[in-house]
């Protein structure tokens, strides 16, 4: 994997090697790879002079970290009381209907992956929802439609 | 004074060094207070709760194995509060833990069973997640096995694998109840750079670590009446196996010992202790004729400081993290591989036995001599050399099955041949050992007379010190080894993966330079080895490492080359030191492997 080397490689020069450069070094591999795989947590290791285990370990606490891979467009919506009570499960259906996946899938162009998440901080405008670093809130059925039909148009 | 502080304890006024905690002062006042997650030997998690005191003032209870004692503090460890608290502890562990108490390893030398005994939790009052749970068992590795379903996450092992060991071949992954103590990737322990010291397994207060066991194949094989059994016995097997059946740490139970092997029914108790003497003969030559080649001959191909080549937790770790000193190795195997390469070439044309009906097994203060034992290129003299590794663990399991009441037990010798040995031998069990009874054997081979050394006793080299270092002249050499005249031999010696991974570094950064290093790979060297009795503490580890010395001082032959069988085996069989038969039997080599 010559690519990932590279990639890892170049974080390193820019975050630096020591131990606090973990977590700025995976979240720069997500926005290259969206997700980070066992031979990039390798690299990290070699490059940090670390731990496999302890990459790993940091990188399966972080749910932001993906260690699975991922769509194009990472659709999270908030799973937590208040979105809920706001009509949550309406948006998740809309969102398994359009995509034809359930939650915690990837489409098979790869294009999107719905997963949930915890609370997004948007309890006064929910439901609410993050594509990739994108937040969306009040959202309906219709809206979400309209949402997601734009992500499939770009 | 300044540098201490004044508390009170269930009433009892106490003062202790600052920097103490509660748990500490409590242990001064002989208050018992219960623990999970700390161990003496590892830096303060505070993560199991089971500790909690009462700190008046306080809102919360505290945990007494993080608290540090403060000036005038006054603590209560056994109030309704902390009883129900610790007890609601200990029951939520339980949830997450699946209790099956009787088909477990650990039965009976389990600390959440003993709490929970202690605090008689008959009727559980939550419920049970294990079932609910997705756990798995790793029973890959020879040595290890890992059961997550045992796991109750004090992270023990973790910060053993980190501080001691630096190796983290466990760390912690995913959190909340998801969280779950790892290898990389959840790959087994087989396949990750886990050096099978079993530093882990001594530590684990369940069964979630434990050794892999070898005990029925071993009775399988004593039952057997085609098979010749012969077991051998490690030096620090003898010094520690009495703590299994409630002796005192530091009690010598060699005699014992014996007789407890041949009431198991073994064909012949032998000792690896002979092979120690051995391997002294091979290393020092090995590092004599290292020397002659780096200083004489110039020869760039030979690689100085020799490291010994005893401890297989060593060699793996060497393997994954410093493959480019492979070739300083010593090529020497282990005492014990080169115990189970005789056994069956040099033991049974001696005996008149055919090797492929010799079983050999080996007592070990080790879980990675299991793995030494399995490794393919342990198979020199036709046949698996070692065909079962087990711990002083297992002997002492065996004992008990055997309805043998150890500590009545007449003393008795080892059979003969490779029984034989020396006080050199017997202290490759403790940190320093190895290079002792090296520098006793080599310094006379080179100057025809003793080490300069009070009672032979080479004290620089004995200790608890991570890393120690030492010198000795050669002076007024014999003829033969004249081109050493004058060299001062530099030594080094480290035990525990963390102090290793010091002396390594500063090595390679030309920091330090030496032409003979000792590393073990477990704290203490062997007498705290992964497979000796649990509990390991510095305290323990020191009585062990006195009684190594003391069994040495009680020998009469205390240098390696004086063992009459040893000098019998180079007469009848090997020849010389590094001569032919040597070479195929007794040596090898070691190759690299992925440290990520």
């Amino acid at each position: 994997m010559p690519e990932i080397k590279e990639l890892v490689k170049g974080l390193a020069d820019k975050h630096g090697r020591g131990r606090e450069s973990l977590i700025p070094i995976l979240q720069g591999i997500i926005a290259e790879e969206r997700y980070i795989s066992d031979a990039a947590m390798s690299e990290v290791a070699v490059e940090l002079d670390m731990s496999a285990a302890l990459v790993y370990g940091t990188a399966t606490f972080y749910s932001f970290l993906d260690t699975e891979p991922r769509g194009k467009y990472v659709i999270r919506i908030c799973k937590t009381i208040t979105c809920d009570m706001k009509g949550k499960k309406q948006i998740v259906k809309t969102l398994e209907d359009l995509l034809k996946i359930k939650v915690g899938e990837t489409t098979k162009d790869n294009k999107f992956t719905l997963l949930e998440t915890n609370c997004l901080g948007w309890c006064h405008k929910g439901p609410a929802m993050l594509i990739n670093s994108i937040p969306y809130d009040t959202l309906d059925v219709n809206k979400v439609t309209e949402i997601i039909m734009d992500y499939i148009r770009k | 004074m300044a540098n201490t502080v004044n508390l009170k304890i269930d009433g009892i006024d106490i003062s202790v060094e600052a920097g103490k905690t509660v748990l500490d002062a409590a242990k001064e006042l002989n208050i018992h207070i219960p623990t999970l997650c700390y161990h003496e030997d590892l830096c303060v998690a505070g993560n199991c709760r089971v500790c909690v005191v009462e700190q008046e003032g306080a809102r919360n209870l505290v945990a007494s194995c993080a608290m540090p004692a403060q000036e005038g503090m006054v603590i209560h460890t056994n109030t309704h509060k902390v009883r129900n608290a610790r007890r609601h502890v200990v029951e939520l562990l339980l949830s997450e833990h699946n209790a099956d108490c009787t088909k477990c390893y650990k039965n009976t030398k389990c600390e959440l069973q003993d709490l929970a005994s202690e605090m008689v939790i008959t009727e559980p009052m939550f419920l049970d997640l294990v079932p609910e749970k997705n756990y798995t068992v790793d029973n890959y590795s020879p040595s290890i096995i890992k059961d997550d379903s045992k796991c109750i996450r004090c992270q023990r092992c973790v910060r053993t694998c980190h501080e001691l060991q630096h190796v983290s071949a466990l760390g912690v992954a995913y959190k909340g109840d998801q969280m779950k103590i790892s290898t990389f990737f959840e790959h087994p322990m087989l396949d990750v750079v886990c050096t099978n010291c079993g530093q882990c397994v001594i530590r684990c207060p369940t069964g979630a670590l434990v050794e892999k066991n070898y005990i029925d194949q071993v009775w399988d094989a004593i039952y057997d009446p085609d098979k010749h059994v012969i077991v051998q016995t490690a030096p620090a097997t003898r010094i520690a196996l009495g703590e299994d059946f409630g002796m005192e740490p530091g009690n010598i139970v060699t005699g014992k010992m014996a007789a407890s092997l041949r009431r198991l029914g073994f064909d012949s108790v032998l000792d690896t202790d002979f092979t120690a003497d051995l391997t002294i003969m091979e290393e020092g030559t090995e590092l004599l004729t290292r020397l002659k080649k780096v200083l004489v001959d110039k020869d760039e191909s030979v690689k100085v400081p020799m490291f010994t080549s005893c401890s297989p937790g060593w060699i793996k770790f060497i393997e994954h993290m410093y493959p480019e000193f492979l070739d300083n190795l010593s090529t020497c195997k282990s005492p014990q591989q080169m115990f189970g390469a005789l056994a069956k070439t040099y033991y049974a044309q001696k005996k008149g036995i055919d090797p492929s009906k010799i079983v050999s097994v080996s007592i070990m203060p080790c879980t990675a001599k299991k793995f030494e034992a399995a490794r393919p290129e342990m198979r020199d003299s036709g046949f698996q050399d070692v065909d079962l590794g087990l711990t002083t663990r297992e002997l002492a399991v065996m004992i008990k099955q055997a309805g043998i009441d150890f500590e009545s037990l007449p003393d008795e010798k080892f059979d003969s041949i490779m029984g034989a040995s020396t006080g050199a031998a017997v202290i490759f069990g403790a940190t320093g050992g190895v290079m002792e009874a090296a520098l006793r054997t080599a310094y006379e081979l080179v100057t025809g007379r003793e080490v300069p050394f009070e009672n032979l006793n080479i004290t620089a080299v004995r200790g608890m010190e991570g890393v120690r270092e030492a010198s000795v002249k050669l002076e007024g050499l014999l003829p033969a080894w004249s081109f050493l005249e004058g060299v001062e031999l530099k030594t080094a010696v480290a035990h525990g993966l963390t102090n290793a991974h010091q002396i390594m570094d500063a090595i390679k950064k030309g920091e330090a330079s030496y032409h003979f290093v000792e590393v073990m790979g477990c704290p203490g060297g062997c007498i705290g080895g992964g497979g000796q009795p649990i509990p390991t503490t510095p305290e323990i580890r020191k009585k062990r490492t006195e009684a190594i010395y003391r069994e040495d001082e009680g020998k009469t032959i205390r240098k390696s080359h004086e063992n009459p069988e040893v000098q019998e085996i180079y007469r009848d069989f090997l020849g010389e030191p590094l001569g032919h038969k040597s070479h195929e039997l007794l040596h090898t080599h070691y190759k690299p492997r992925k440290r990520f």
